[in-house]
């Protein structure tokens, strides 16, 4: 079993299943094939998990190489340490959900091939981008991804969709450029120190690029991911795309792709350009500060659900960002942790609020209340979801919210407090909410003919909340995968974790005093 | 001969020429000749399927005896011609470009007219007699002979060896198409209009590159690339009259690839000519012009390059950025290929920055990607039609993806890989080109020409929204169904963008190999 590619084929996969469903003839089997497809997905990258060596000999594994381009010293390389494994099983997992949650998007007659098969393509895609060892092989895939993402939101959509797919793909499309200069710079310093050009991950994470170039290449590629992930103030794009596209394609959005920008910071930031890294590492983390209070101060202003959500993740990413400049053991293991929580805490939000926008036909905050009294499965669904959403102990985001600021603190106790704030914050924008929507009696658009959920709609939210509980009462079995990659990616910076050492002063002279 | 002491001058002595290497363009030219011939002589109905068979035939030979031809580098007709790499690579690239546009100008399906050119060029627009041939559906098929005429010329073009040649093969280039510029069916005045003014400037660029030629010539007293660069190295009296020469020169080829401040003339031009011939003197005059262009910078000029290379950096930023700044404010479809042709003059003046092997390399294989990508492009603009001919307007190709996917999707194809999307052609080489400029040290160019694909990809992408995702705004346009022909060449250059963006270790191999200039 050693041999088996199995990165390759969890791509390919979803791939094949794009393919039937073009060529199928009924268009009403393509939700059946996009299904099964997902599922053989989810077993395959299943059965690869269970052959990861945890801490085993090589950082990365399961690797596959293929000859590409050598004329760049292009391969298509494909292999994962415990903090790609894990994202890409959260890739694997949430996909048959959403595919299950947008059952009834797009209905026979209208352009359903396109709308399960580009899902299919996202997700081909968002698994190599995460197993991508070939740095020029992660920036195609993390171009590319835009092309289906585009046609998710501009095709299947609000009213709005238009121009928020446009608004995505320019700001995207932006950073992007801007890597790629970056990316050519990297080769030419490749070129400079081994003779010959290369873009093997391995071999340029271990090149000592000069100081001044790094910080112009660390630049390029954090702008990139800085949009993509986002952090204040490039999250503009965020809201609008989010809230235009359709749930299960918000969640793709939120929940998976803009993992990648967090996940490029810790793989492709941290260990090509340490020094860089060190240099400006106060100053991002400031900004992640920023987002997180502003990202929570805007959603408890917001009218519109999906806004409000997309908001909050601007507050959780920037979360995720400073537990990953904070370079602490705790902070990093923290951030990776919360990137797979927040993508089953987001994506239960988006998709609770895709089930009550189906029934109300408003995305409007006030349209709603009193959903208790006629739908009190959907109304507790949206308050588990929310619960998880402001980290609430014993659920998943709880471990990476704690682990987080533990971590910045050691490092930026000032900026780490601020943070916290942002948990009071949180409380208050998801319970009043839950109090606007869910509490009092039935009005606006909530009648009785409401409906509480239905099989389906049910099958799509256990699996999730079983999954954020499991995760919330034993974090252990995502972070001992991610401990070892964190710390290689902290030796790889040369970062020590600081010893607490505001504590002690303060408890030896409540000891010497009587 | 300029370099031989005058004593040995007594007898005019029989040039040796390698007739072996000079086939290629002997054979178009030979196949120009007889295409006169068929015009003069056969009845006007024999005459279409008599000029195919000539015209095809003969760049198929060519192509056969450039095959043939083989593979030592080496200065031949007494040192007027080089075959080296980059101009064998080219001269199949401007063969393969040419059988694909004219396999265009063939169709005679498209236009209710017959096909894209006037039944008689000397007719006054909107003149009875113009009516009157009209109405007999008259064609005619000088275009053949003239296109070929004007091939031999870029044959020449990037293998000329010394100044003299270069400026004949330019002249044999250019003159033919200044006519077929003037030849469109409808449109007549703007087309016509645009003949004079390519003609107009382009004598007057002509004139700028003998000018420059003259004072070469004065200051290394020799019109050969060599010795020009050994003078240049050697002696460091009357500087100025090589400064004068580079500048005059510079001006004359940069004119030609349509570079700012010299690229006036191309969205006119691009627009008044018949869309086919736009598609073939889009793609294969700046093929023609780069190879002279980076051949007289890289052999005769390479050992002065401090003096030219601000020049040329400045100016390969000032035309990417000028192309598409432009671009995106243009409403006719061919306008704003015609600045999309300008900005990518811009990107391939960066590698000629580079001044390196790389540099060529990245040149050569950004041509290809750049001529079959335009080709492609021109040719689905000749489908796209209303009542008065193409339908030009932006507005008209609104909600074009509803109506013929297909076309949209094909057209959508060659626009990224014009904008540089990652799994087109356009990809690799605009990658090719920016790394071959920042190993050389122009990192501040590569920054501005990633500033400026942004930009670009702004436009393109525009349309794409347009043709997908916004309903159509009137009832008019019609989309042509192709004949075997144009759907052939459509196809051939899809098919290149595609396996060169998936596969681009195929070209930049063979780019890499032909990329040493012979000195």
């Amino acid at each position: 079993m050693k041999n088996v590619p199995w990165l390759l084929i969890a791509g390919l996969v979803p791939l094949v299943g794009t393919a039937l469903i073009a060529v199928v003839p009924r268009k009403s089997w393509v939700r059946g094939i996009a299904l099964g497809t997902s599922l053989v997905t989810l077993a395959v990258v299943i059965a690869m998990a269970t052959q990861f060596q945890i801490g085993g000999p090589d950082k990365f594994q399961f690797v596959t190489t293929y000859s590409w381009i050598p004329a760049f010293g292009v391969s298509f390389t494909l292999g994962v340490d415990g903090i790609g494994l894990v994202l890409v099983a959260l890739a694997a997992c949430l996909v048959p959900v959403v595919l299950i949650a947008s059952w009834r998007d797009v209905e026979p007659p209208g352009s359903i091939k396109s709308y399960f098969g580009l899902m299919l393509v996202l997700q081909s895609m968002i698994i190599w981008v995460f197993s991508a060892l070939d740095v020029f092989l992660f920036y195609l895939l993390f171009e590319a991804m835009l092309i289906p993402a585009y046609l998710l939101i501009g095709r299947f959509g609000g009213a709005q969709r238009s121009y928020a797919a446009m608004k995505f793909l320019l700001y995207s499309l932006f950073g992007g450029l801007i890597m790629l200069a970056a990316l050519i710079g990297l080769y030419v310093a490749s070129q400079t120190l081994l003779g010959n050009g290369t873009f093997d991950f391995q071999t340029l994470s271990s090149l000592q690029i000069n100081t001044g170039l790094q910080n112009w290449l660390f630049l390029g590629f954090f702008l990139a991911f800085a949009i993509k992930a986002p952090l204040w103030p490039l999250h503009t794009w965020l809201p609008d795309a989010a809230s235009e596209a359709t749930p299960g394609t918000a969640v793709l959005l939120v929940a998976l792709m803009d993992k990648v920008g967090t996940f490029g910071m810790i793989r492709y930031c941290l260990q090509l350009f340490p020094d860089a890294s060190r240099t400006f590492a106060f100053t991002i983390c400031i900004l992640a500060v920023v987002s997180i209070v502003y990202g929570a101060l805007v959603a408890i202003g917001q009218t519109d659900i999906m806004r409000l959500i997309s908001y909050t993740s601007v507050s959780h990413f920037g979360f995720i960002i400073i537990g990953i400049f904070a370079f602490t053991t705790q902070g990093q293991t923290g951030s990776v942790f919360y990137m797979v929580a927040h993508g089953f805490s987001t994506a239960a939000l988006f998709l609770i609020a895709g089930v009550m926008m189906a029934r109300g036909k408003s995305r409007n905050i006030a349209d709603y209340g009193g959903v208790f009294k006629v739908a009190p499965l959907l109304a507790g669904f949206v308050l588990i979801a929310g619960l998880s959403g402001l980290a609430l102990p014993g659920m998943a985001s709880f471990p990476g919210e704690f682990l987080v600021l533990v971590g910045s603190f050691l490092r930026y106790p000032v900026l780490a407090i601020i943070a916290t704030v942002a948990i009071v914050l949180s409380a208050v924008y998801i319970l009043w909410l839950y109090q606007r929507v869910a509490t009092g009696e039935p009005r606006g658009v909530v009648t009785e003919k409401f409906g509480d959920l239905r099989g389906r709609e049910v099958w799509v939210f256990v699996p999730i909340v079983a999954v954020m509980i499991a995760l919330g009462v034993y974090p252990q079995a995502v972070t001992r995968v991610i401990e070892p990659a964190v710390q290689s990616t902290l030796d790889r910076i040369g970062a020590v974790n600081p010893e607490p050492t505001a504590l002690k002063p303060a408890a030896s002279t409540k000891e010497t005093t009587p | 001969m300029m370099g031989l002491p005058a004593a040995t001058q007594g007898l005019f002595p029989v040039p040796q020429l390698e007739y072996q290497n000079l086939a290629p363009v002997l054979i178009v030219l030979a196949a120009a000749l007889l295409g006169v011939l068929v015009e003069a002589f056969l009845p006007r109905t024999a005459r279409f399927r008599a000029q195919l068979v000539v015209t095809f035939g003969g760049l198929l030979i060519a192509l056969a005896a450039l095959f043939f031809a083989g593979n030592t580098d080496g200065v031949i007709a007494e040192g007027a011609i080089a075959w080296d790499g980059p101009a064998r690579f080219l001269q199949g690239l401007i063969l393969v470009l040419s059988f694909v546009a004219f396999l265009l100008f063939t169709d005679r399906k498209i236009d209710p007219g017959r096909d894209a050119f006037a039944p008689r060029v000397s007719a006054v627009p909107g003149s009875a007699e113009e009516q009157s041939l009209t109405e007999k559906l008259v064609q005619q098929t000088e275009v053949y002979p003239l296109a070929l005429f004007s091939v031999s010329g870029m044959l020449l073009f990037p293998a000329a060896n010394d100044l003299l040649m270069m400026f004949v093969a330019l002249e044999v280039l250019s003159l033919p198409l200044y006519l077929l510029a003037g030849m469109a069916r409808r449109r007549r005045l703007l087309s016509q209009e645009a003949a004079l003014k390519y003609f107009l400037l382009g004598a007057y660029s002509s004139a700028f590159f003998l000018f420059g030629s003259a004072m070469i010539y004065g200051y290394a007293n020799s019109l050969r690339f060599s010795e020009i660069a050994a003078a240049t190295s050697s002696q460091s009296a009357s500087e100025g009259l090589l400064l004068v020469g580079i500048g005059l020169i510079s001006v004359g080829l940069l004119f030609k690839i349509g570079a700012a401040p010299f690229h006036e003339w191309t969205p006119d031009v691009y627009q008044g000519a018949p869309t086919v011939i736009t598609a073939f003197m889009a793609a294969t005059t700046k093929v023609a012009a780069f190879g002279a262009l980076v051949r007289i910078f890289y052999v005769a000029f390479g050992p002065v390059r401090e003096q030219w290379l601000p020049l040329i950096s400045v100016i390969s930023a000032v035309t990417m950025l000028v192309g598409v700044i432009f671009a995106l404010t243009q409403r006719e479809m061919k306008r704003m290929l015609a600045y999309s042709s300008i900005a990518h003059a811009g990107f391939l003046l960066t590698g000629v920055v580079a001044l390196s092997q790389k540099g060529v390399s990245a040149i050569l294989f950004y041509l290809v990607a750049y001529g079959f990508a335009t080709i492609g492009a021109f040719g689905i603009v000749t489908l796209v039609r209303d009542g008065a001919g193409e339908a030009s307007d932006l507005s008209a190709w609104a909600g074009l993806g509803k109506r013929s996917p297909g076309v949209a999707a094909l057209f959508s194809l060659f626009l990224l890989s014009m904008a540089g999307i990652p799994l087109t052609a356009g990809f690799p080489a605009k990658f090719a080109v920016f790394s071959a400029a920042a190993a050389s040290g122009a990192s501040w160019l590569v920054i501005v020409g990633v500033i400026a694909s942004a930009i670009a990809g702004f436009f393109y992408v525009r349309i794409i929204v347009l043709m997908f995702f916004t309903d159509p705004q009137d009832d008019n346009t019609t989309v042509a169904i192709p004949s075997l022909a144009t759907a052939i060449s459509l196809a051939v250059c899809a098919g290149v963008t595609i396996v060169l963006g998936v596969l681009p270790q195929i070209g930049l191999e063979v780019a890499d190999r032909a990329s040493l200039f012979i000195r």
